[in-house]
């Protein structure tokens, strides 16, 4: 498909409205992406036309709505290139999906096992893994950073050993863009024989990403940020492990026989999807994946490339402006801060002027440590922006600076 | 003044600009004039929570009045805090908690006021509120 962008702009029907009497200019994509119509309309045509329970019902509603859920399970699979869909859990998204894995190796670990993960991580890979260590007795390790915001590699080698169970690591760090070196992560930590689970919500909607050429054993993503509804995500895991990890939550639908004696559980993927699952979600999630196929994901990569390298010369043209995660190979994230200035009255000025960004610590507490800073200004660019979006963000900046001096 | 009037006060201060960047330009100046709080003041203990700015509030009873010092490290904040301060500051305890608030929706502050603004005004409101039931406790 022809990559328009003036096309794309009319399928999300929020990018026309006004916030504070000014157009809309949506920056804040990495928190979550804007809605296109197809999605909607999928929303309600669920609710409209067949919307019941699923895997159980006889009846015919039950069995649309369960064909149309375990398809979008089918379109999750082949997006992310697993092997069978039976790899694909449905859950309620990323945190979900990571405290599902974390749970699950609650019994496969012992006290003096390591555990790495990197310090470019979002709090919900840190604080689910911090609990596992809490629960086993097993030895958190963090990766560190350089300056420019990327894992230092030679680092990352040295803290592995046989004593080291998993590895995690985000693709894509939220708060500053960096795009991680995953293939040489996961092939190391393979060769001690650790499992390594990849935090992918910053990625999916910006990457091709092929689970099987990573040889990644879990990976993770939500759909509200691949234009998605929220309340949705997905967890990758290769067969073997899902296999191998227990139930995390029990309920109806996991179940393959109970007595009161005991209860054998269903096969995968439906061991993990306890109770009546998101249905109406879930199926959206296909919507929005049929949806970026559509745009293709190349054409997103490289245009969305083209909006950062304008944002970033731009923004840099202003005096003390400082762009925080610099390293070359980056998604379309500008984490900065004004010499002098809270990032969060940058933001409230922004916001006044329709501009919406995220301000504070991007749930990357030891990110801004590193940085010593209290936040910054985070703007983060879709497919469905203009380089026209980026000049009003670049005037509101100086304003911002102007009123805030 | 008492309470009231220097509410009185503050709506007609605000009424004069017409659009957000006046009134914005004046509480950033309101925010430069804040009576500082002390260093020794700037503990973890007087942040208030739930502000994704720092803020640091400071109370001392002096003549059965209560005087708020405060700072924070952003400059809108301060300048929120500013005015509570000078609603609140050298009043006695009674009056404080008696007080109503709904001033803040008149000078066209009323989005800070939702829990979702990460700048804590209704917890600022909280924290001066719960510093005049402690000393209120005590005058008693």
């Amino acid at each position: 498909m022809q990559f328009n962008i003036e096309n794309i702009r009319k399928d999300f029907p929020i990018l026309s409205r006004k916030v504070n009497g000014k157009p809309l200019v949506y920056l804040d994509n990495a928190a979550t992406s804007q809605t296109p119509q197809q999605v909607i309309d999928c929303i309600v045509e669920y609710y409209s036309s067949y919307n019941a329970n699923i895997h159980r019902g006889v009846h015919t509603l039950s069995q649309e709505a369960t064909d149309k859920y375990e398809q979008a399970r089918k379109k999750i699979q082949q997006f992310f290139n697993a092997k069978s869909s039976r790899e694909i859990i449905l859950t309620s998204g990323t945190t979900h999906s990571i405290n599902l894995v974390a749970n699950g190796f609650t019994s496969l670990l012992k006290k003096g096992d390591e555990i790495i993960v990197s310090s470019l991580e979002h709090h919900s890979n840190i604080v689910p893994w911090q609990m596992l260590c809490e629960r086993t007795g097993a030895v958190l390790k963090v990766i560190p950073m350089n300056l420019e915001g990327e894992l230092i590699e030679f680092e990352f080698n040295n803290l592995l050993s046989e004593k080291t169970k998993l590895v995690f690591v985000n693709h894509v760090s939220n708060a500053l863009g960096t795009i991680n070196h995953i293939e040489h992560i996961i092939k190391k930590a393979h060769q001690v024989g650790a499992a390594v689970l990849i935090d992918g919500a910053q990625a999916a909607p910006h990457l091709t990403v092929d689970v099987q050429a990573l040889d990644v054993d879990f990976y993770v993503a939500s759909a509200h940020k691949m234009c998605g509804p929220t309340g949705i995500g997905m967890l990758y895991g290769k067969e073997a492990w899902l296999n191998l990890l227990p139930p995390y939550q029990g309920g109806g639908e996991m179940i393959s026989e109970v007595t009161f004696e005991k209860t054998t559980y269903a096969d995968l993927p439906f061991k993990f999807e306890a109770g009546t699952p998101n249905i109406c979600g879930g199926i959206a999630f296909g919507a929005a994946i049929d949806y970026l196929n559509l745009i293709g994901l190349e054409n997103i990569a490289s245009y969305e490339h083209e909006l950062l390298t304008h944002a970033t010369k731009k923004l840099l043209e202003i005096d003390g402006l400082k762009i925080y995660g610099t390293s070359k190979n980056k998604t379309s994230v500008i984490s900065f801060n004004l010499e002098g200035i809270h990032p969060y009255d940058v933001g409230t000025i922004l916001d006044k002027l329709g501009i919406a960004v995220r301000t504070g610590h991007h749930c990357a507490q030891p990110v801004m440590d590193f940085f010593q800073i209290p936040g910054t200004v985070r703007a983060s660019f879709a497919f469905y922006n203009t380089k026209e979006e980026i000049d009003t963000l670049i005037e509101g900046v100086k304003k911002a600076k102007l009123m805030l001096s | 003044m008492t309470i009231k009037e220097i509410q009185e006060e503050i709506i007609d201060e605000f009424s004069m600009f017409d659009d957000w960047e006046d009134r914005y330009q004046y509480m950033i100046e309101l925010g430069k004039s804040l009576s500082l709080i002390e260093e020794q003041y700037k503990t973890d203990d007087n942040l208030i929570k739930g502000c994704q700015s720092k803020v640091w509030v400071h109370a001392e009873l002096k003549n059965d009045k209560i005087e708020f010092t405060a700072d924070s490290d952003a400059i809108i904040t301060k300048g929120i805090i500013a005015i509570l301060i000078r609603v609140f500051s050298n009043q006695h305890p009674k009056d404080i908690l008696d007080a109503d608030t709904s001033f803040i929706d008149q000078i066209g502050l009323k989005e800070h006021l939702s829990p979702t603004r990460a700048n804590g005004l209704v917890n600022m409101i909280k924290q001066l509120k719960l510093y005049a039931i402690a000393y209120q406790t005590q005058l008693n």
